[in-house]
């Protein structure tokens, strides 16, 4: 019998592993229907699932976790059994700011040097009058937290010596060309939409930030996984089916062209193709530079939800939203991601899986070969800009050795 | 109390003031534009806010309320638990509320339940125009099919319909949809 599940997501390329799973027929292969509800705010996506529309939706990771500990709203469980894929987001500034920090138009800046750059300019906008502005997605998102990890780390204090403001996704291109903001970090196909108009200049990723950034999750309510245990781990085996798919050059332009339908971005497909494939136009009209692992979503069970990575995530949100750090909160805030049920899910399939469920992050330069329950486990370069590392096992040392 | 109500369809929003004008003590205030939505409600001030599910400033307007809650009349999401059910069913119904902290339940609710029924009444009457639509072009194929049938075979208006009437009744199907079969088949031929 055919299991239906309801998956709310918001227009964005990294939406795309559940939907070429239903689209290939994977989910179909796992006796799963797949249907879609698609919304333009993070806050419709989460209460469709909070109230029932949807079984599990697209999410941005920081906002399953507040979400858990109840920022801003008394608190409800998710669960996060799978990672849609990390990074995936360019930093975007308006011309006049690509220019004045001397960002490269022929390939992408180099974070340090842009960074300090940028914090010369903070000081000289903010001392003029008119801070720098800077649009996120959502205040509790992957994009705000990298943004501010890479200001803090390059000088410049977020909200003293620049602001950062709420920009939904579709209309950054409009708040870059009337200069309600001066630059953004977001996902795509939002950064080159403002390219193609000319209005913002592509001048970082975050994977330059943190290689192996974590992003979106598929977030669920605890107790929805429960109930529907046997569909999410069929889920899971036709989301890593898509993911193989999907990273398939011959494939790339098949794939742009289903997500740029009606039901789906309803996007340009060139756009869509420039993340899929990882080749970016930094500035209108030029040609496409190659950057590997700009969106990564596969390789080095690229999916398996890594506890470190809600860990570190909980330290940004202790970090900027200026709370104590609770180790019962963080405790919580871990337990939001469940390799359990990744693990569960894959267990005596070709897949590969981890043998641990927690890692240093930000610590390895090269190949390394790590222990797995099964397969061979690879991972590559995971490093962070500065060269900090994330020991999930001191949070309070970790949060003690940064700015706020 | 006053009432901020953010909907980009005007004609929606008119529908929901003339609801909730029935309450006693209330002030509606109309916001339709995205340009300026944050200055406007800052300078309004308002109790209650309601904003429907499609909004694209819903995010832009959450990070808001956060920032406002260091002000001395910060907003909350409408969240007491207590009231699951409520905010259940005006989810359900496409709108979400936001209410002045430590504003009773009591003066709540009253609200939110206008604003769900009108959010469904209106919800209502979009379907039904989408039906009285569909209805409307059902006729045109019906009326191009009978021409189709009154062309090329001779027929009067009343026999070529009697002819789609009968088509229908034999194959189960509805009238307009033999129609639509035949317009369609028609087209073809004509290569159109």
């Amino acid at each position: 019998m055919t299991e239906r599940l309801v998956i709310g997501f918001l227009p964005l390329v990294d939406a795309c592993l559940p939907i070429l799973a239903q689209e290939h027929g994977f989910a179909a292969e796992e006796g799963l229907e797949l249907d879609f509800l698609r919304d333009v705010s993070w806050a419709t996506v989460l209460d469709r699932l909070l109230y029932g529309h949807s079984d599990a939706a697209h999410l941005l990771a920081p906002l399953a976790i507040a979400t858990t500990l109840g920022r801003g709203r008394p608190p409800q469980p998710l669960v996060a059994p799978f990672v849609l894929g990390l990074n995936g987001n360019a930093i975007t500034f308006s011309p006049e700011l690509a220019d004045a920090v001397g960002a490269p138009r022929e390939k992408l800046g180099d974070a340090k040097s842009i960074g300090s750059a940028l914090a010369v300019e903070a000081k000289r906008r903010a001392s003029a009058g008119r801070k720098l502005r800077f649009g996120v997605v959502h205040r509790y998102s992957s994009h705000n937290y990298m943004l501010r990890y890479w200001l803090a780390a390059c000088g410049i204090t977020p909200d003293d010596d620049v602001e950062i403001a709420t920009v939904a996704p579709p209309f950054v291109a409009d708040a870059l060309e009337s200069s309600e903001i001066d630059g953004t970090c977001v996902g795509e196909p939002w950064s080159s939409v403002a390219v193609e108009r000319g209005v913002g200049r592509i001048v970082l990723t975050t994977a330059q930030i943190w290689r192996r950034g974590v992003e979106k999750v598929l977030a669920m309510r605890e107790d929805r996984l429960e109930k529907r245990r046997h569909a999410v781990e069929a889920l899971i085996r036709a989301m890593r089916k898509a993911g193989a798919h999907f990273v398939d050059p011959a494939n790339w332009e098949k794939n742009a062209a289903i997500l740029a339908g009606p039901r789906y971005l309803d996007a340009s497909a060139e756009l869509i193709l420039r993340a899929i494939s990882d080749r970016l136009v930094l500035v209108r009209g030029a040609p496409p530079i190659h950057y590997p692992d700009f969106m990564f979503q596969h390789r080095e069970a690229a999916n398996f939800p890594w506890v470190s990575q809600a860990e570190w995530l909980y330290t940004q949100m202790v970090r900027w939203d200026r709370m104590h750090f609770d180790a019962h909160d963080a405790r919580k805030a871990g337990g939001v991601f469940r390799p359990d049920v990744y693990r569960s899910a894959l267990t005596d399939t070709d897949d590969v899986l981890p043998g641990a469920s927690s890692k240093v992050e930000g610590s390895l330069t090269g190949k390394t070969a790590v222990s797995s329950q099964q397969g061979t486990m690879v991972l590559e370069e995971n490093r962070f800009f500065d060269g900090r590392t994330f020991d999930p096992d001191n949070l309070p040392g970790y949060l003690a050795g940064l700015t706020r | 109390m006053r009432i901020a109500v953010i909907d980009e369809s005007a004609s929606r929003a008119m529908v929901i003031r003339e609801g909730l004008a029935q309450l006693d003590g209330i002030e509606i205030f109309l916001l339709s534009d995205r340009a300026g939505l944050l200055a406007q409600l800052a300078e309004i001030a308002p109790d209650v806010v309601l904003i429907d599910l499609g909004n694209p400033s819903r995010d832009v307007l959450e990070e808001y309320f956060a920032v406002t809650r260091a002000l001395s009349r910060p907003i909350a999401m409408f969240v007491s638990q207590s009231d699951e059910e409520s905010i259940g069913a005006s989810i359900d119904a496409g709108v979400s509320v936001y209410v002045v902290d430590g504003l009773a339940a009591s003066r709540i609710r009253p609200v939110l339940d206008l604003a769900v029924r009108r959010f469904n009444a209106f919800a209502r009457l979009q379907s039904d125009l989408d039906e009285a639509k569909s209805k409307l072009a059902e006729r045109d194929t019906i009326d191009k099919a009978k021409r189709i049938l009154m062309q090329s075979r001779k027929l009067t208006e009343p026999e070529a319909y009697g002819e789609l009437r009968r088509k229908a009744m034999q194959a189960s199907r509805r009238i307009a949809d033999i129609a639509e079969a035949l317009v369609t088949a028609h087209e073809l031929m004509e290569g159109d």
